[in-house]
């Protein structure tokens, strides 16, 4: 509550002068002036009219193309729906709850994938956070200042990486040294707690949430950072002042004050890693099943949908395959729209817009 | 902080309580200084192990025939990826002939028109920034069945246009952003001087985030031609250079993908190879940009 009535305070003074600049910038202040024109001096009609006529086809180009771009969100929205009504009457409720994938019983369910997308992207978006915002915490507050910038940029350079390639390494080098040197290893010293079991294959959920992670943190690292450099150096100085340490600092001024910036960073990583689909696809194994131990193989609603699509027996198990993409959808779209209002409150606290 | 502790210093002596306070204040934040400079070595690691990876991996692969031939039979050695560069080429040039002009134009009505619109705009906005995280094999099943299905072929085509949609929302976005940081005086400059809003826009307000402009555009063409998920459902694939954008094509990643999980040492290896290429020439780009646009430039998201 507090927040909420400090940051409309905040609010106030940025948004009053900018309006007062959008009147005269754009579409609607040109009419205004128009009109104006149109009333006063008739010898100005012409010039006027021809200026409005630029407008109008501009205008209604750019907002056709919005139109556009909203129609075929919204035609996602409905062919998703669409294709997936088969299985949607053909399964109900139980496509959510049960643990059946059978294609040639015509039996669905798609609880396993669920499970395992929140299984992968936790894990991920686990390993991915610490070592991310410890990063960007490092490059912000600790880092000396030459080496901020290069390295930082190099980190982005991660994210250039395609999902592919990722998946490529993840499947040729890495899921071998997990099944050779990794798994085994675990297996003998951590065998006795439970998931800690089982065959290691080298691929499954284990391999897809490691490449996950390490897809994850430049994107955790660059958006955090952003978050953290809005943090001016006043709050730090009064905590330096008063005789804090540099973590009393970081603990009690910038993290508080970067808080929802970091939370939104997030909230938008975990929307990528719950959508990831290639990496994840090629490095998770597949398997229809619950997973019962960190060494099982599984799929997540992505990777479930590109490993399966070109291989469908019937028209249900591609319209089962599209509810799964449904799912997905919807998730995904809900974590945005979260993310979405989480940054646009920091940014509107910082007079940033 | 356990209470009888704190009253026995307390009683002994206040200042033996505020240096042992002070040292264990100083070790957390000692702990947590290598803590983060620590993460910051594994990242930065992580970065040049797979980098120099690649490279050492890739460069094996490249020679004038993985350029210039189509795949060889399979298994055998010899032969390169040439269908799969032409095709990247003719994908991704359909995708920036729709994505790029669309995104441009969101991306102008969002930082110019619509700030004085309200609802609309609002929820245009909304929708370009959740469009940005839908998972690009969503919009790969969209142009499934709204191109692939009626057209009764995988294509060049469809995967344009699935790579196309998932352009728009990252150039709206980042030519909104640069946009919004010309100073409004240009545009009442340039509207005190008579020249319709149209012209402003176009004439003074573009030209002046150029730069940043460009800088998305590259970006976004980058990203989507990393794309591999959309496109095994619109453009499939081929083993042959296909310069007909009706029919089934393929694309560097598609390529990737088909190698890695084929059981051949070759495969692998040219694998490699087409990830160098690929990797190669994002980064590149990327760092061409990186210094060209210095400090006006955009980040990636």
């Amino acid at each position: 509550m507090k927040d909420i009535v400090s940051q409309k305070h905040a609010e106030e003074p940025e948004t009053e002068p900018l309006q007062a600049r959008q009147e005269g910038a754009p579409m609607m202040g040109m009419e205004r002036a128009t009109q104006i024109d149109t009333a006063g001096a008739s010898a100005v009609v012409s010039p006027a009219r021809s200026r409005n006529f630029g407008d109008l086809v501009f205008g209604s180009a750019v907002r056709i193309s919005v139109w556009l771009f909203l129609a075929v969100l919204v035609g996602i929205a409905i062919v998703l729906v669409v294709q997936s009504w088969p299985s949607i009457q053909h399964s109900g409720l139980a496509f959510f709850t049960q643990e059946a994938w059978d294609p040639v019983n015509f039996k669905f369910g798609a609880a396993p994938f669920i499970l395992g997308t929140i299984i992968v992207a936790g894990v991920a978006m686990i390993l991915a956070g610490t070592v991310g915002l410890a990063t960007a915490l490092y490059l912000v507050e600790f880092a000396p200042r030459w080496l901020r910038e290069p390295v930082a940029f190099l980190i982005e350079l991660l994210a250039y990486i395609p999902s592919v390639v990722y998946g490529l390494w993840g499947l040729l080098v890495m899921a071998p040294w997990l099944q050779q040197t990794v798994q085994p290893w675990i297996q003998q010293h951590l065998g006795a707690i439970p998931f800690f079991n089982g065959p290691p294959y080298g691929v499954g959920i284990m391999a897809a949430s490691l490449i996950l992670s390490i897809m994850l943190l430049p994107l955790i690292v660059s958006l955090s950072r952003e978050a953290l450099l809005l943090v001016p150096d006043s709050q730090r100085e009064a905590m330096l002042a008063l005789g804090a340490t540099r973590w009393e600092v970081l603990h009690q001024a910038v993290i508080p004050y970067a808080r929802s910036g970091i939370f939104g960073a997030i909230i938008l990583s975990l929307g990528r890693a719950l959508g990831e689909t290639m990496a994840v696809a090629m490095t998770i194994g597949g398997g229809f099943r619950f997973i019962k131990t960190i060494f099982d193989q599984g799929y997540t609603l992505a990777s479930i949908i590109a490993n399966e699509f070109n291989e469908v027996s019937s028209d249900l198990y591609l319209s089962a395959l599209i509810e799964a993409g449904l799912i997905l959808f919807v998730l995904t779209a809900l974590v945005n729209i979260a993310a979405y209002f989480m940054l646009r409150r920091m940014n509107r606290a910082h007079g940033v817009r | 902080m356990s209470a009888p502790q704190t009253l026995q210093t307390n009683n002994l002596k206040t200042k033996g309580k505020n240096t042992r306070n002070k040292t264990r204040r100083r070790i957390t934040s000692v702990l947590v200084y290598g803590f983060t400079a620590l993460s910051t070595l594994l990242s930065l690691g992580l970065l040049l192990y797979l980098l120099i990876f690649l490279l050492s991996k890739g460069i094996g692969a490249l020679n004038w025939d993985f350029f210039t031939k189509e795949p060889s039979a399979v298994g055998e050695a010899g032969g390169g990826i040439l269908s799969s560069l032409l095709g990247t080429l003719l994908i991704v040039g359909i995708a920036s002939i729709f994505g790029v002009p669309m995104g441009l134009m969101i991306g102008m009505y969002l930082s110019e028109l619509a700030r004085s619109e309200g609802v609309f705009a609002n929820v245009a906005r909304l929708a370009v920034n959740t469009f940005a995280g839908i998972p690009s094999i969503i919009v790969g099943v969209f142009v499934y069945f709204t191109v692939v299905k009626p057209m009764g072929s995988f294509s060049a085509l469809a995967g344009g246009i699935a790579l196309a949609i998932i352009m728009v929302p990252i150039i709206a976005r980042t030519s909104e952003d640069v946009m919004r940081l010309v100073p409004g005086s240009i545009r009442e400059a340039g509207l005190a001087l008579g020249i319709p809003s149209w012209r402003v826009i176009l004439g003074l307000v573009l030209p002046a985030a150029r730069a940043g402009v460009i800088t998305g555009g590259v970006l976004a063409v980058a990203r989507v031609a990393g794309e591999t998920a959309p496109l095994i459902l619109t453009a499939l694939g081929n083993e042959f250079v296909q310069t007909n954008p009706l029919k089934p094509t393929d694309e560097l990643t598609l390529r990737i993908l088909k190698y890695a999980r084929g059981p051949f040492e070759v495969w692998h290896q040219q694998a490699y190879g087409a990830a160098f290429v690929l990797v190669a020439g994002v980064t590149l780009g990327a760092l061409l940009l990186r210094l060209t646009t210095r400090g006006r430039g955009i980040k990636i998201q």
